[in-house]
This record gives structure tokens, C-alpha cells and sequence, in this order.
């Protein structure tokens, strides 16, 4: 296919990241060597090392709980909750002005494309602080009785996909609750949670509120088992989710956990055909489909599901795929050469299970890791790319005839993140959003974040919300 | 002229509707707190475990979409039964437990009470918990509690009507179907409880109720992938953590079970019911 357009280059400028040649860890206020093994964070886009960073040993971890456990004994938990919100909106404050930067460096360290970075990550991460803050002086009305308190040090543990977003919907709550945190950045992405860090020093929040120890998942474990961590809240793979519940079984420990997803995104024969087409793309190519609400399982209808995959072949072509830091970059870098090879082994898969694969004859960069976008049709409920999260921007195509039939195969997975449906039929939406096992039910829309809303998953996509009131009990003693 | 013999009753399983022994065909003695034989309860298995959740699981589509207040006069209809066999209650519970005849008295009003305060919550639950929540953007959105599925429970060990009542009330109130396990040494007043949710217009398979042995059936229950959440209240110490490994390769909700089995006379509050509820955020766009 012709483009339709040419495009000139548009990147902004890496040096707007103000990247470091070495980051350190986040201990009680200061910025510390670790005694772990150093990372080196990529840039998938490229391949190349973009900086070094300490990580935490054993020891470490157990000076930042401790340091969190002084904080919230001596200041923070005793602090009057609108003295605690001055701190929290100070921080939002200070993402917003410094949106820029992180922006860049964050499509720099993780390899999503500029324009997510700058217009959902970034200031989705100070909307998540600013609305957090203001409950900070205000739990009464939380729901959770009278005088609700905080539950004490929380562990944080968070992925990759949208690393400076994830921190904030983990640390708001926990601050505006009044507890304090040691959040574990995930370790292909710690670049801006310690620009966070920064923000925090200079916020001027007490030492040892926040505290950020980069590292490999034997940091996360060390956090998780350690005795004097009172919570803990974990975004990521639902295998690492079950390990870390069963590790807790029987300890008396709070837990919240946010998992994996295989979203249905349902398409009804009177859609808007061509508003789906775009909620779709969105659905499973936002972030390279490095989301765990992903709509990754399209359902459509029998009756329109050729029209509506001519449509779709046709759209997926125009997007752009290369350097994350060009303003008209679509699909960025995946995260790392690990993910790009549970991507191609689980196409390869649906290759040889039978499904017919199409892939966008767009580009691809020599170097770095990249992956174009990928539908695959006769998918079956039995094969794995129906089954399994991909989490790459690979869409599933199944087909339906009855509404309940519909129902029935959006529900025939263990997990319950998310779920979209398209109808004009106002009835039939709400029907269906009724009967979907999932946390969240995107209609004639997909992918929509926002801090008033809770977010969280039915069944094996975790237990917990994020966001909204219900948020709250998360980071409230009961 | 002699006196009447009385008619002694049997007790047995409450599986989807019905009133089956165990498969297995065993039973235990139930004896009173003096050690007085009082009946013959069965003795559930691995197999009986599996058809209440098949039977629980089949349940679920119609209590969980049945209207709250649906659901709300349907449970005050329990409370009214339970009234009615006030009398049986108290004799049983005062048989088991061992307590005062006033004392008895207490527990089983407060039981009946307890469950009408649970069936009052059915259609406050959403409003209460639930929210319109203002995105930044435009669209229409809202939280609504939905329930969370099939609830293994464990009834607790001592207190065999009240806290019976406190535990499985909630998971019912909020659109769940449950797979109860009766107090071991104490099962009578629950398989009352079943022949009143047996004629309370609950539909068959919404509550099930087991007797047997807690430590022998709570490994089937807990790991069975078609249970949602599970209540280990009256599940045996020694077994508590090993449970909750087993929860986690599904991903169950636990309510763990408390250090000591609490004072059920205290008025509860909603954390019950929000342990088995799953909060769904619907998003929609506005415009013209």
C-alpha cells in the first residue's frame, strides 16, 4: 500500500531527558550506593546502554524498610492530613513542570513512543498525585468508619509497561493514607522513579516516606518477606502475582494484587465501524499492546467481521513504527530483547496452531527491538494467542453470531481485567457490560485511565482496586 | 395411657436444592456438650465437595442477576422462617453449645436479627460502595460492586447458628453463591439452617451446606479452580497457611481466618460484605 502521507522526521531532542551516566538508589531521604550488582538500563529503541544503576542487596532493603518504618512512626503517620496533602500536591506539581523531561527520558529508558509519554504516562502520573493528595485530610468520608488509619510500611513492586505512571498510582494512595513506601521500579525501567525520588528531595518530603530500591525480582522478594513490611501491592505477570501470594500465605500480611489480562473487545454488527477501528487499534497497539487491559481478543461479529478486518488491515498499515522520540511514532520499541522473544514464540505458536497471520508491511528498524503490528484471524479458543497474554501488539481475531455467544467467549479465560464493547444499541451495552467478569468495561471507548476511577481485575487478574474511593482501602486498615 | 414417642429427625446434606447423603455413604456421631449422643450427620467427601461448587457455580448466573430486591425479600423470607423454627433453634443450640436456655435465647434473636440486617443490604450495597466517577474527559463512568462468585466458607467451630449466620449472610447478601462447611462438632443448627433456606424461595444451589470433617474436605474446597473466594474461619490452625498457598494458585480471595473466633454478639459492619465484591468501572463517551 501507498502512504498516505509523508512524514518528515519530527524527534525531540534526548538531551531534554537530562539522562545521568549513573543513577542510585533512594534511602531515607538520600541517594545512595547500592550493594547489589549494578544494572544497565537500554534503550530498547536502540540497543544501547543509556546509563548504570545501583540496585539493592539484601542489606539494602532492609535499611529502606527500616527507614520507612522511622518515618511512619515519627512523622509521617502523626502528621495531620492536610500537612500530609501540601507534600503529596507539591509533588504533583512538580511532575507537571518537570513533564518534559520525563517524558523523554521515560521513551528513552522504556521505548514508548513520545506522544504517550507526553500525553498520558506523564500527566495521568501528576493527575494521580493531585487527586490523592486531596483525600489525604479528608479518609473520614473514605467509607471505612470514622477515623480510618493507615496500615503502615508498604512494599511496592511495579512493572515495566508504564514505569513512572505505576509508581504513582502505588505511592499516592499509600501517602495520602499516611503510610509510607519502599516501591521496587521494575528492572528494565528505574530511570523515572528516581527522577521521583529527586522530586521527592526536593518536595521536601520527610526522609524515609518514599524510598526506591531498583533491582531484579530478588530485591522484590527480599521486600515482600520482609518481616516489617505491613502491605504489599504488586503490578505484574499473574505467575509472579500467585508466587508472591503464596509466599504470603499465612503471614497476616495485606495484599493487592494487579495481573495479567486477556481483554475481550467485542464488536456488534451496528458499530460504528469505523470509531472501532481506531477504539481497536488503540485497544491492543497503545503502548506496543504492553498493557495488562490490552484489548487483545477481538470478537467480532460473523456478519461484519470481514468488512471490519479489511478496514482494520487497512488502518494498522498507516501506522508508524520506529524511534520512540519522534513526535510521529505510533508504535515504539518492545521494552526488551526478553519480551520481543515471548512475542515471537507465542505468534509462532498461533503460526502453527492454525490461525491466518497478517502483519503491517511498515518498516522495521534495523537495530533495536521491534515488532510489527500483527493480526491473527480463525483464531480458536483452544490456541494460545486466545489463551495466553501476549503482551505485544498482536490482536486475536474470534468471531461470534449471538449475544451470548459473545458472552460466553469473553468469559472463557481465567482472567477479568478489562473488557470492551462497540453497539449503538445503549441497551445492549449495558447488558453486556453487566455480564462481563471483568473490572472494567470500556464501551465505544478503550484504554481510558483516569484517578477518579477504580481500576482492578476479577479473578486471576488480581484482587484490589486503584483509583477512586475504593482505591483507598487498599492503603486503610480495616 | 404411654407416652409419644417423638419422631427423631436425620440430618443430612443441603446440595443444590436437595437433601442428599454423602456419596460416600459415611456418617459421624454428633453429640451435645456433655458428650450425650444427639444424631447421626454425614460425613461429606472429596466428591460431595465438587458437586455443591458444580452446583453453587450453576446457581450463580441467576442469584447474581436476580434484582437486589430480589434478593433482599428472598432473605427476609429466611429471617421469617428462622422465626418460625425459633424453638428448634434454641433447643439445638442450647444442645450444642451447652449454653443457658437465656443465653441460648440471645444467640438465636440475634441471629435472626443479624440476617435480617444482611438482607436489608442488598439494594443499599451499590450505592454505598458504588460511585459516578468524575474523569477528566468526556465521558460517563461508574463504579458498581458486582459479587464475586462461588465463596467457600468455613463456618465457625464454636459458635455454630450466630456466627454461622455472620459468615454466610454476606456472601449471599451480595449476589454470591456459597459452599459452606458446618462446624464440625456442632453441624445440627446448620442443617436446620439449610431445611429454612429450603423453603425461603432461595433458589436451589445458591447456599450449600456440608458436614463433616473441616480438615479432611478444606484442601478440595479451597484448591478447587471454580471457587472465586474462600472464608477459612473455622478451618484448623495447623492448616491455615498451607490453605492459603493452596488459594493462591487461583488467585482466591481470603478472608483469613481470626487468631480466635470472635465475639459474634458484636453489631458487624460491611466488611464482610465487601470481601466478596468485585468493584466493575464502566466507561462511556458523551457527546452528540
Amino acid at each position: 500500500m501507498e502512504p498516505v502521507w509523508e512524514y518528515a522526521p519530527a524527534p525531540e531532542s534526548r538531551d531534554i531527558a537530562g539522562a545521568k551516566p549513573s543513577y542510585r538508589m533512594f534511602v531515607d531521604g538520600q541517594f545512595v550506593e547500592g550493594a547489589g550488582e549494578p544494572l544497565k538500563s537500554i534503550n530498547p529503541a536502540t540497543e544501547e546502554v543509556l546509563t548504570e544503576v545501583s540496585t539493592a542487596s539484601p542489606s539494602d532493603v532492609d535499611n529502606a524498610v527500616k527507614a520507612a518504618r522511622r518515618a511512619y512512626d515519627k512523622t509521617w503517620r502523626k502528621m495531620p492530613g492536610n500537612e500530609r496533602a501540601k507534600y503529596i500536591f507539591r509533588i504533583a506539581r512538580m511532575i507537571a513542570e518537570r513533564a518534559r523531561e520525563l517524558a523523554v527520558l521515560e521513551s528513552l529508558d522504556n521505548g514508548k513512543p513520545i506522544k504517550e509519554s507526553r500525553d498520558a504516562d506523564i500527566p495521568t502520573a501528576s493527575a494521580h498525585f493531585f487527586y490523592h493528595a486531596g483525600w489525604a485530610d479528608k479518609l473520614e468520608y473514605a467509607g471505612l468508619g470514622a477515623d480510618p488509619k493507615p496500615i503502615g510500611v508498604a512494599g511496592q513492586i511495579i512493572p515495566w509497561n508504564f514505569p513512572l505512571l505505576m509508581a504513582a498510582w502505588k505511592i499516592a494512595p499509600a501517602l495520602a493514607c499516611g503510610n509510607t513506601v519502599v516501591l521496587k521500579p521494575a528492572e528494565t525501567t528505574p530511570l523515572t522513579a528516581l527522577v521521583l525520588a529527586e522530586i521527592c528531595q526536593q518536595a521536601e518530603l520527610p526522609p524515609g516516606v518514599v524510598n526506591i530500591l531498583p533491582g531484579a525480582g530478588d530485591v522484590g522478594a527480599e521486600l515482600v518477606n520482609h518481616e516489617q513490611v505491613d502491605k504489599i501491592a504488586f503490578t505484574g505477570s499473574t505467575e509472579v502475582g500467585k508466587l508472591i501470594q503464596r509466599s504470603l500465605a499465612g503471614k497476616g500480611k495485606k495484599l493487592t494484587l494487579e495481573l495479567g489480562g486477556k481483554a475481550a473487545n467485542v464488536v456488534f454488527d451496528d458499530a460504528p465501524l469505523d470509531q472501532a477501528v481506531e477504539g481497536i487499534v488503540n485497544g491492543i497497539f497503545f503502548n506496543q499492546g504492553h498493557v495488562c487491559c490490552a484489548g487483545s481478543r477481538l470478537l467480532v461479529q460473523e456478519s461484519v467481521a470481514e468488512e471490519l478486518l479489511d478496514k482494520l488491515r487497512k488502518r494498522i498499515s498507516t501506522l508508524r513504527l520506529g524511534d520512540p522520540l519522534d513526535k510521529n511514532t505510533d508504535i515504539g520499541a518492545i521494552n526488551s530483547a526478553e519480551q520481543l522473544a515471548k512475542i515471537r514464540e507465542l505468534t509462532a505458536a498461533g503460526e502453527a496452531e492454525g490461525a491466518s497471520r497478517w502483519t503491517s508491511p511498515c518498516p522495521v528498524p534495523e537495530r533495536g527491538f521491534f515488532f510489527a503490528p500483527t493480526i491473527f484471524a480463525d483464531v480458536q479458543q483452544s490456541m494460545r494467542i486466545a489463551r495466553e497474554e501476549i503482551f505485544g501488539p498482536v490482536l486475536s481475531v474470534l468471531t461470534f453470531r449471538t449475544p451470548d455467544e459473545a458472552v460466553s467467549k469473553a468469559n472463557n479465560t481465567p482472567y477479568g481485567l478489562s473488557a470492551g464493547v462497540w453497539t449503538e444499541k445503549g441497551s445492549r451495552i449495558l447488558w453486556l457490560a453487566g455480564k462481563m467478569r471483568a473490572g472494567v468495561v470500556w464501551a465505544n471507548t478503550f484504554n481510558r485511565f483516569d484517578p477518579t476511577a477504580p481500576f482492578g481485575g476479577y479473578q486471576e487478574s488480581g484482587f484490589g482496586r486503584e483509583g477512586g474511593r475504593t482505591g483507598l482501602e487498599a492503603y486503610l486498615d480495616e | 395411657m404411654s407416652e409419644r414417642i417423638d419422631i427423631a429427625k436425620t440430618y443430612k446434606l443441603y446440595v443444590g436444592g436437595a437433601f442428599p447423603r454423602s456419596e460416600s455413604g459415611r456418617s459421624y456421631q454428633v453429640t451435645d456438650s456433655r458428650g450425650k449422643f444427639l444424631a447421626n450427620a454425614a460425613q461429606a467427601s472429596r466428591k460431595d465437595v465438587r458437586d455443591a461448587v458444580a452446583a453453587a457455580r450453576k446457581a450463580f448466573p441467576g442469584w447474581s442477576g436476580a434484582t437486589a430486591y430480589n434478593r433482599g425479600q428472598v432473605l427476609y423470607r429466611v429471617a421469617e422462617m428462622l422465626q418460625g423454627r425459633r424453638e428448634q433453634f434454641l433447643n439445638e443450640l442450647a444442645a450444642s453449645e451447652g449454653v443457658p436456655v437465656k443465653r441460648a435465647q440471645s444467640i438465636v434473636d440475634t441471629a435472626i436479627d443479624r440476617w435480617v440486617w444482611y438482607a436489608g443490604w442488598t439494594d443499599k450495597v451499590a450505592t454505598v460502595l458504588g460511585a459516578a466517577n468524575p474523569v477528566a474527559g468526556p465521558y460517563f463512568c461508574f463504579t458498581v460492586p458486582e459479587p464475586t462468585g462461588v465463596v467457600g466458607v468455613f463456618a465457625p467451630q464454636q459458635s455454630s447458628l450466630l456466627g454461622l449466620v455472620s459468615v454466610l449472610a454476606p456472601v449471599l447478601a451480595g449476589g454470591n453463591t456459597a459452599v459452606l462447611i458446618a462446624s464440625q462438632d456442632r453441624p445440627l443448627p446448620a442443617i436446620t439452617l439449610s431445611e429454612v433456606l429450603a423453603t425461603s424461595d432461595l433458589p436451589g444451589g445458591v447456599a450449600n451446606v456440608l458436614t463433616g470433617r473441616t480438615g479432611e474436605l478444606a484442601p478440595w474446597l479451597v484448591s478447587h479452580a471454580d471457587v472465586n473466594a474462600v472464608d477459612l474461619c473455622g478451618t484448623p490452625e495447623s492448616q491455615r497457611a498451607e490453605l492459603e498457598r493452596s488459594a493462591a494458585n487461583t488467585v482466591k480471595r481470603v478472608v483469613p481466618a481470626p487468631a480466635h473466633e470472635p465475639d459474634w454478639m458484636a453489631a458487624p459492619d460491611i466488611r464482610r460484605l465487601r470481601g466478596y465484591l468485585e468493584p466493575k468501572t464502566v466507561w462511556h463517551p458523551m457527546g452528540v
